[in-house]
């Protein structure tokens, strides 16, 4: 029976939801919040059209657009006819199927992954996916959130459910205190070089430990979204007090006796003492440094005071030859100070790094610094709450005079859907979650960094040690 | 989407780790709203130079792989992003199978929906398998779903393991939300019950 043997924080959520179990063990999963955006939503709603189906639950789902906006300005129509049709179709979509939408020029407008948690609609508990492999950010709150492809998007908008078999459960443990310099990005990526890129495949991450439960709920979406870099399906770190501060006051979260209720459920969810994990990774905050990944994978990652690796001192064949493929992609050589790689353009956003703690963290190394010559630097805020937010602390003013480019919400050069990409061979110290070959522009090179290391890149014109500028 | 029952045709090597999702249909192909029409990008960078021009020395442009139905790889294949597009590309290319040590979840989960079979086999055997593979037109590999194996060119069958239900669902090509809405009472009581244990849970609109 449920609730006699000990359950991780997964187990509870996932078995508060499973509506019917079938004989090999496949669950039909209820699903609490169903986030959509432009790009893997317009052959899920083709599908239903097709097949004269309704949205069966509009008031669990929201849409919004946010791979293809231009940051520039929103007054203009958008130029490039491919996203512009993209951003309609949506809109075209939402208003058939009665989706609740937030419009490109709305204020609320920004990542679907920074404005799930912005406006209350993550909520802890909860299951949540999205037709993006971010969505584990907002595991963070304590929901069980993943990724899911356009057919499962179609499979939500019709049953308001998946089909799924439960994962296998790991614990990272990251106790400690991290050392000044280093943040919640640092962490994350010092957990993905541990345990690559496919680590975490087929299971379930629950970060815990004194270093994960001091980070503020920013840092905590950080290391969660990261998750599926590690190759896992959902990372998610147990509710606690700050967590409820979190949510209270957000716009759609529950108030009143119905907050208190569902505040008194949230401390009944984090896992059991002696429940049962797959797997345990244990990492010790002081040793993590700032961290920077070198290769086209995010496993690939050094703390900035390294140097780039040899593949001459890799024994293994195949792993010889990937690491030279790598260094060969990115243009670096071995041995060659990582603290001495020159970039040109810098880029401080994503749903990885684009809350306002993240844009506090660039405008402090920022201020009264400016970016270097021929650097080219893009803060992009998550949300357009983010940047209303940033303009009231007056950080657009500290970047803008700094020499930072200081844009509209969207998802930006993370993956350069829209005009913000890199030009064939420039490499950029991006804030954003993926390295791979053409991420952020065909023939670009990504270094992935904190936004504190990305600011402190822009102003030195190279990768920098950030702890050089306490 | 198709029956999966049989599959025998040509297999091409990709004997590489940790081919994502980028790699397999770069994000500046997703700005379609259509499934289809995909395959030519197929693998864009590794396939094409910067003039668009076929890069000679890539597998799938030289015969027979041209024609490949089956794909096998190494570690990791499909990691990234959770773009459907990956296994359009794939079947649209005429990719029915892919063969791999292990996959990323939500490539894996996604291909399924498409008729496409991903087999997960140890490296040794994918090894063995990329080598019959590069005997080309001469080394046509079966799939057979039905039996769960894989026939070698020289007769040998491996055995490869799956899921009940999603065996069932590809030999039936059957669609996924049908199959669901079979279910529809238990989702309605459900909700019912959500809505009296969980009444804290506030709607969007």
């Amino acid at each position: 029976m449920a609730g006699t043997s000990p359950r991780t924080l997964f187990e509870k959520v996932w078995d508060s939801h499973v509506v019917e179990k079938l004989p090999d063990g496949t669950c039909v999963l209820y699903i609490d919040r169903h986030l959509t955006h432009e790009v893997t939503s317009p052959q899920a709603f083709e599908g239903l059209r097709m097949a004269g189906r309704k949205v069966r639950r509009p008031d669990l789902t929201i849409a919004v657009a946010d791979h293809n906006v231009p940051t520039s300005d929103r007054s203009v129509a958008i130029e490039e006819p491919e996203s512009r049709l993209q951003v309609e179709t949506l809109e075209h979509n939402v208003a058939e199927f009665g989706v609740p939408y937030i419009p490109v020029n709305d204020p609320r407008q920004g990542i679907v992954h920074i404005i799930g948690p912005e406006q209350g609609i993550s909520l802890p508990g909860m299951t949540i996916v999205c037709g993006d492999s971010h969505t584990s950010t907002h595991g963070a709150l304590g929901a069980l959130a993943f990724g899911i492809g356009a057919s499962e998007v179609e499979h939500v908008l019709a049953t308001q459910t998946v089909l799924q078999k439960p994962a296998k459960n790991m614990l990272v443990r990251v106790d400690g205190v991290l050392p000044p310099g280093c943040t919640a990005k640092d962490i994350v990526l010092a957990i993905i070089g541990k345990i690559g890129t496919a680590g975490g495949t087929g299971h379930v991450i629950e970060y815990t430990g004194e270093a994960i439960t001091a980070l503020d709920m920013a840092g905590r979406m950080t290391v969660c979204n990261m998750s599926i870099e590690g190759g896992a399906r959902a990372g998610l770190i147990a509710p606690d007090e700050k967590t409820f501060e979190y949510v209270r006051g957000k716009p759609l979260a529950p108030t009143g006796e119905a907050l208190e209720r569902a505040i008194a459920y949230w401390r009944t969810l984090p896992s059991d003492p002696g429940a049962h994990y797959d797997v345990v990774v244990e990492i010790d905050a002081a040793t993590i440094a700032p961290m920077v990944t070198w290769g086209t994978n995010p496993e690939a990652v050094l703390p900035i005071t390294g140097s780039v690796p040899d593949p001459a001192a890799e024994p293994d064949a195949g792993k010889r030859a990937r690491m030279q493929r790598m260094l060969d992609y990115m243009a670096l050589t071995p041995g060659q100070k990582l603290s001495d790689v020159p970039i040109d353009v810098v880029f401080i956003g994503s749903c990885t790094n684009g809350r306002i703690e993240d844009i506090r963290a660039a405008a402090k190394i920022a201020q009264g610094r400016h970016v270097a010559e021929g650097v080219r630097a893009l803060v992009v805020p998550g949300s357009g709450i983010v940047k209303q937010q940033a303009e009231a602390e007056g950080l657009d003013r500290i970047l803008v005079e700094a020499g930072f480019e200081w844009r509209e919400a969207g998802c930006s050069m993370c993956l350069g859907m829209n005009p913000d990409k890199l030009t064939p061979g420039q490499r950029c110290a991006s804030t954003s979650n993926r390295n791979f070959e053409g991420r952020q522009g065909p023939g670009g090179r990504t270094h992935l960094l904190s936004p504190a290391m990305a600011a402190a890149a822009a102003v030195s014109g190279h990768l920098v040690d950030v702890r050089e500028f306490a | 989407m198709d029956k999966f029952t049989t599959l025998t045709g040509v297999a091409a090597p990709l004997p590489i780790a940790n081919i994502d999702t980028d790699k397999i249909i770069p994000a500046r192909f997703l700005k379609t709203i259509k499934r289809t029409g995909l395959g030519v990008h197929l693998f864009d960078t590794l396939r094409y130079d910067e003039t668009g021009a076929e890069r000679p020395e890539f597998v799938l442009n030289r015969e027979p792989y041209r024609h490949a139905q089956i794909l096998i790889a190494h570690e990791n294949f499909g990691c990234g992003s959770s773009r459907e597009h990956a296994p359009w590309a794939l079947l649209d290319f005429g990719i029915r199978c892919v063969i791999a040590p292990d996959f990323a979840d939500i490539f894996h989960n996604n291909c399924f929906k498409n008729g496409i079979l991903p087999i997960r086999l140890p490296r040794a055997v994918c090894d063995a398998l990329i080598e019959d593979s590069k005997l080309g037109a001469n080394a046509r590999l079966t799939v057979d779903l039905e039996r769960q194996v894989v026939v070698r060119p020289n007769g040998e069958e491996i055995a490869f393991e799956i899921d009940s239900f999603r065996r069932h669902t590809l030999l039936e090509a059957l669609d996924d939300i049908g199959q669901t809405l079979r279910h529809a009472p238990a989702i309605d009581a459900y909700e019912l019950r959500q809505k009296a244990d969980m009444s804290w849970v506030p709607a969007i609109a």
